[in-house]
């Protein structure tokens, strides 16, 4: 499998180092070298959260992901600041509800989808993070739906099983999403 | 060995100790440590430990000689401010020839310093944990996985040589999360501790813990018994691990997370033809001395890399010993150097690409 270096970022409170965490369980389910390192820092709800993800089949170095291979963004700081990073070839998933803009970028595939939007419109308020998840999944086939099944269940916590269903109806329509 | 989860580093040290035998955990909060002692306070509670948030650092350290002292397997964890404060309690602890584990999780300094992963504090580590003559054994670990294994390891030196022991991680490590699986707490046997405060009940003569010597005779002795244990640990524990090394002319020496960018660093000079390779210390104190002597012979320079203004790199110095060039990469006050900035290091110093 290819290996693969992940960028999320978004307001803190949108879910973002979760989703990065489900990124990574889906790498424990498939057997291969996972990393997850999130910044932190004086840090609250509202305010700026990413973390960086690798998927490797060998030992992974620096976790620190400068030149990632797909970004998911989620705010306009977020995509300012990361946009510029994408490996040539690699993939921008955009939440286009809450970024204006549209890259001048030929040599990236960007993916604008409205996941906040969506999440609104579907009932899910809270989960446009994992249409963005399924935006990621579409764009890149980084893993299979059945590893990404497998991840959120080990993800969502065991007192609250019925999140597994809302989870996986968020990612399915971020992969059925079309601009 | 368990199932493999994803942990941050921090909240796998605290499993691990608590799979390694420790029931009693003192320390006071502090970015970025702060998972493990609210691991602790969570999971002490349940099986019967004992996690105690301490007024102060001063106050948990000594609170960790109390219990060292009765033999128990002992924690405490602080990043680097607050190990600053432990380190009088540290010095009594070796004065007292008690084991015990310390966890460092490092930041930027000096001073308040900032929160963000740091190496900084090498020196303090392995010179100067407190005043007088003594030394603690430091582990460096660079993997969660590691993280955990290090703390098993790291109490039964402890007891086996009778002195502390660190584990130096540091902020990255820390926060970051990897898979890991610990080992079944069953594989644990802590050893037998004859010398331990625990009641003589009238049935064997009475156990003192103390560091205080006011005959000079008998403190010379006292410490020339415990530097004795020391070249014993020197000789038997140094720990290392290599990378790429067996043809290599070219030697970076890192340790912890700037190991990993500098093993990313070794892979990009590799695919321009200069042959690097990495030693990277586990042990930071006993210093594996005997490996960069041995690779001093194919070497053509060493390069230190480190998250500080560079600290490890005199111990490389004073084992290479002017044979041939020890330069120094870093970045410091939580900066992370990148592999790209490592790898150009090392090609400046083998004079361009292959």
């Amino acid at each position: 499998m290819k290996n693969w270096n992940f960028v999320f970022a978004g307001f803190g409170g949108q879910g973002i180092l979760f989703t990065g965490k489900v990124v990574a369980y889906t790498g424990l389910v498939d057997n291969r070298e996972v990393s997850w390192l999130p910044s932190y820092g004086p840090e609250m709800r509202g305010g700026t959260a990413n973390c960086s993800v690798c998927l490797s089949d060998t030992p992974i170095g620096s976790p620190l992901v400068l030149q990632p291979d797909a970004i998911v963004v989620m705010n306009k700081p977020s995509y300012d600041k990361f946009i510029g990073t994408v490996q040539p070839g690699g993939v921008a998933v955009i939440d286009s509800s809450l970024v204006e803009d549209r890259t001048d970028r030929q040599d990236i595939t960007a993916v604008y989808t409205p996941a906040t939007k969506l999440a609104q419109e579907n009932g899910i308020p809270k989960l446009a993070n994992l249409i963005m998840l399924g935006g990621l999944l579409k764009a890149t086939g980084f893993t299979s739906m059945e590893s990404v099944t497998a991840a959120v269940e080990k993800c969502v916590p065991p007192s609250k099983p019925e999140l597994v269903a809302l989870n996986m109806k968020a990612i399915a329509l971020g992969e059925s999403y079309v601009e | 060995m368990t199932d493999r989860v994803l942990m941050k580093g921090n909240e796998a040290l605290a499993e691990a100790a608590i799979r390694a035998g420790c029931r009693h955990f003192f320390g006071y909060p502090i970015t970025p440590q702060t998972e493990l002692a609210a691991y602790m306070s969570k999971k002490m509670p349940k099986i019967g430990g004992t996690y105690l948030q301490a007024e102060s650092e001063v106050a948990a350290i000594n609170m960790v000689l109390g219990a060292a002292s009765a033999g128990a397997r002992v924690l405490t964890s602080s990043s680097s401010p607050g190990i600053s404060l432990k380190t009088e309690g540290i010095s009594y602890i070796a004065g007292s020839d008690l084991p015990c584990l310390i966890i460092n999780v490092s930041r930027g300094g000096p001073g308040l310093g900032g929160i963000q992963p740091s190496q900084s504090d090498y020196w303090q580590a392995t010179r100067a944990l407190g005043h007088g003559d003594f030394f603690v054994l430091v582990f460096a670990p660079s993997t969660v996985q590691e993280l955990v294994n290090m703390v098993f390891t790291a109490y039964d030196l402890a007891e086996k040589y009778r002195m502390p022991a660190m584990i130096l991680s540091d902020g990255l490590l820390g926060q970051m999360m990897e898979p890991v699986s610990f080992p079944e707490a069953s594989e644990v046997k802590p050893s037998e501790k004859p010398w331990a405060l625990t009641g003589h009940q009238n049935k064997r003569p009475h156990n003192i813990v103390n560091s205080l010597y006011l005959k000079p005779e008998e403190l010379e002795a006292k410490v020339l018994e415990r530097f004795e244990r020391y070249r014993q640990a020197e000789a038997a524990e140094q720990r290392y691990d290599e990378y790429c090394c067996d043809d290599a002319e070219y030697f970076i020496t890192a340790f912890g997370a700037s190991s990993r960018i500098a093993k990313s660093a070794v892979d990009l000079a590799r695919a321009e033809g200069i042959k690097a390779g990495l030693i990277r210390p586990i042990t930071l104190w006993p210093f594996p001395k005997d490996i960069i002597d041995r690779r001093t012979a194919q070497a053509k320079g060493f390069l230190s890399v480190e998250m500080s203004m560079g600290q490890m790199v005199d111990d490389v110095r004073l084992v290479v010993n002017g044979r041939v060039p020890v330069e120094f990469y870093g970045r410091t006050g939580g900066m992370v150097p990148t592999p790209q900035d490592v790898a150009a290091k090392l090609k400046e110093m083998a004079g361009g690409a292959k």
